[in-house]
């Protein structure tokens, strides 16, 4: 008969090793699964990023990750190093002759729902932002998510004057959303009417991302203008 | 009021993303001891408890995980703590709190397979959360709870001196008075932006 | 629930899941995925199909170690089992899809905590032999996803007029949005329970009329 039928009490013995065991049993197939799928996923977000990333910036071809941390500038391999979360982290895209192109970074700010998050794309000739696009965000379907698809919301992104101001400590005028119709100035976003709330999550995200990264980075674009590859002492390093 | 700011953070699980009315987590119990009043507070009252614990131990077992790089163990860990959470508190309660345990007990093995408490420790691990931040997201999230099964018992109890017609008695009607809330709650969306 | 093993498959094994006791509409079981994920059928069926197969993998290694797990631990093994297979389910979709991944979001993780499939494991899988639990659990995970299913193109219907992303209704369709936010998956769940009870009193009455007629 079935177990369940039986009185007997099972000893402290039994119930150890049937824990352990199915613990082993289970911490093996885990691990197993991890080892072989960590390859594809690492792929699908190299991918995912990727994608973003040449969408915000015309005429990328290739990117390469950096990071500014209290020493400086560095070059680094997120599937190697893990950055830490006072590092700033970006990307610098470059086209097929490795020209500089732009910088495109992560930027996230509070929307209707919940977070919106993105990436935003820098140009660092005209000093503007040239495009930014979603990683992800819940926002209203049919209303928040028009920020995707509306024109004239969009061509405020064909150049959004993102300037440092003369001590190239911050901007030299902060990003800011508008009510729509209302933009006069090359750093206002026009706010799409019905979601304006999503509109000014956009505007907020790009603004505090920029003014944390871009003066910061500025002393660096000379560096950056050129494709480089990882030093080799610096590679060795980290192995 | 930034987002990180814990009084963000308690308003947005409590009222904002509602763990029952706009993410959907708790369902069972929220349809299931809904029926009287004070059934329901008991129940909103042992679900946040078990909240605060599991989100606190989360977090450390979290700091754990991050330290020896076996994040992939996250939900099995997860789960396991909770389980065994919640078999300690009753254990606790029953032998210094009976009076307590007495209101509470029955529903606290029901509180395992709520998936507001696993959800919140997933969430805060997501969302990166310190510990005072954890600490604002589950006495939010627990709060949120609260209100919403109290407003939905008051809600039931009015309702069965209603005249209902046979066909809509039951689960039927219950969730259609839940998604009469939750457009209720979606006006609070946009809160603090 | 007869205690002696019974090892007859017939075909109610397999059907009671998809209609007499199914999960969603009769049993109101795991209802947090059922209306979370349900806003298009896209994402239905994927978390049908991740529930499913955690619902089978579970089912089987409990039916098989069903006589050497003590009582007193077993619902602590069960969970660990039923963990497993769900963490290598959200692996294995973040290897297929990200983007299905993130439209998932937790729910994946969520599958866990699912009372319908700790429900299986307690009353079925560790009482019954392999392939009947094997069958059993199908049709439980076949109900489930064709509930989900039933949820999600009625929302993805009227919340964006379209079905599998494609429009259905064309450009004039004004989309009715409430639908597939929160209040909308209540609201298409408990219509989905009226139009059940409806069904089943009207046969209630039919056949009370015609026993009538008769004597």
């Amino acid at each position: 008969m079935t177990h369940s039928a039986a009185p007997k009490r099972a000893s402290s013995l039994a119930m150890i090793i049937t824990l352990g065991g199915v613990a082993m049993l289970s911490g093996l197939l885990v691990v197993l699964t991890w080892q072989l799928t960590l390859a594809p996923i690492q792929e699908n977000q190299r991918i995912m990023i990727e994608k973003a990333i040449f969408q915000v910036i015309p005429g990328a071809q290739q990117r390469r990750s950096y990071r500014l941390t209290d020493k400086g500038l560095e070059q680094f391999d997120p599937k190697v190093t893990k950055a830490n979360k006072t590092d700033l982290k970006f990307y610098a895209a470059y086209d097929k002759q490795g020209q500089l192109k732009g910088i495109a970074a992560e930027a996230a700010a509070q929307g209707y729902a919940d977070m919106v998050r993105l990436i935003y794309g820098y140009d660092p000739k005209c000093q503007c932002i040239r495009g930014f696009s979603i990683i992800k965000m819940t926002e209203t379907p049919g209303l928040g998510d028009k920020i995707l698809t509306d024109e004239t919301f969009l061509a405020n992104f064909n150049a959004l004057d993102a300037s440092l101001s003369d001590d190239k400590k911050s901007l030299k005028n902060a990003i800011i959303t508008v009510k729509h119709g209302s933009k006069k100035n090359l750093w206002e976003i026009d706010a799409i009417s019905g979601a304006t709330i999503t509109s000014k999550a956009v505007g907020k995200a790009i603004n505090q991302g920029a003014e944390k990264l871009l003066p910061k980075l500025s002393p660096y674009i000379e560096e950056l203008s050129q494709l480089q590859t990882l030093p080799t002492s610096q590679a060795e390093a980290k192995q | 009021m930034s987002p990180d700011s814990v009084s963000f953070i308690f308003l947005n699980a409590f009222l904002i993303n509602n763990f029952v009315l706009a993410m959907f987590l708790g369902l069972c119990p929220f349809l299931g001891v809904s029926g009287k009043l004070n059934t329901a507070w008991s129940m909103g009252l042992a679900t946040t408890l078990v909240m605060l614990i599991s989100s606190i131990s989360a977090y450390f077992i979290n700091e754990l995980l991050v330290y020896f790089e076996i994040e992939f163990l996250r939900l099995i860990c997860y789960i396991a703590v909770i389980a065994s959470a919640v078999q300690l508190v009753e254990m606790t309660m029953k032998k210094f709190s009976p009076g307590l345990f007495k209101a509470l007990g029955i529903f606290l093995p029901l509180i395992t397979t709520n998936c507001a408490i696993l959800g919140l420790a997933l969430f805060q691990t997501h969302k990166d959360y310190d510990l005072y931040q954890s600490l604002a997201y589950s006495t939010g999230a627990g709060a949120g709870f609260i209100l919403a099964i109290v407003l939905m018992a008051g809600l039931r109890e009015k309702l069965e001196l209603a005249d209902l017609p046979n066909t809509s008695q039951g689960a039927a009607i219950s969730l259609m008075l839940a998604g009469i809330l939750s457009l209720i709650f979606m006006g609070f969306a946009g809160l603090g932006s | 629930m007869p205690i002696i093993e019974d090892n007859t498959i017939t075909a109610d094994t397999f059907l009671t899941g998809i209609w007499k006791e199914n999960p969603v509409f009769v049993m109101l079981l795991g209802m947090c995925p059922v209306l979370a994920v349900t806003n298009s059928v896209i994402n239905a069926l994927a978390m049908g199909l991740a529930t499913t197969f955690v619902l089978l993998c579970s089912s089987t290694l409990i039916s098989l170690l069903r006589n050497a797990i003590p009582k007193e631990v077993r619902i602590a093994t069960y969970i660990v089992i039923i963990a497993t297979f769900v963490t290598i389910t959200d692996y294995v979709i973040q290897a297929i899809s990200l983007e299905l991944y993130n439209a998932l979001g937790a729910f994946i993780q969520l599958i866990v905590v699912n009372c319908m499939i700790l429900g299986r494991a307690e009353a079925y899988a560790s009482k019954n032999r392999l392939l009947k639990t094997l069958v059993n659990s199908l049709g439980m995970g076949i109900g489930f996803t064709i509930a989900l299913l039933s949820l999600g193109s009625v929302r993805e219907l009227l919340g964006n007029g379209s079905l599998l992303g494609y429009s259905v209704f064309g450009e004039a369709f004004q989309p009715w949005v409430v639908m597939v936010l929160p209040p909308g998956g209540f609201i298409v769940l408990g219509a989905w329970l009226l139009l059940f009870n409806w069904l089943k009193e009207r046969k209630a009455s039919l056949a009370l009329a015609k026993e009538g007629g008769v004597s």
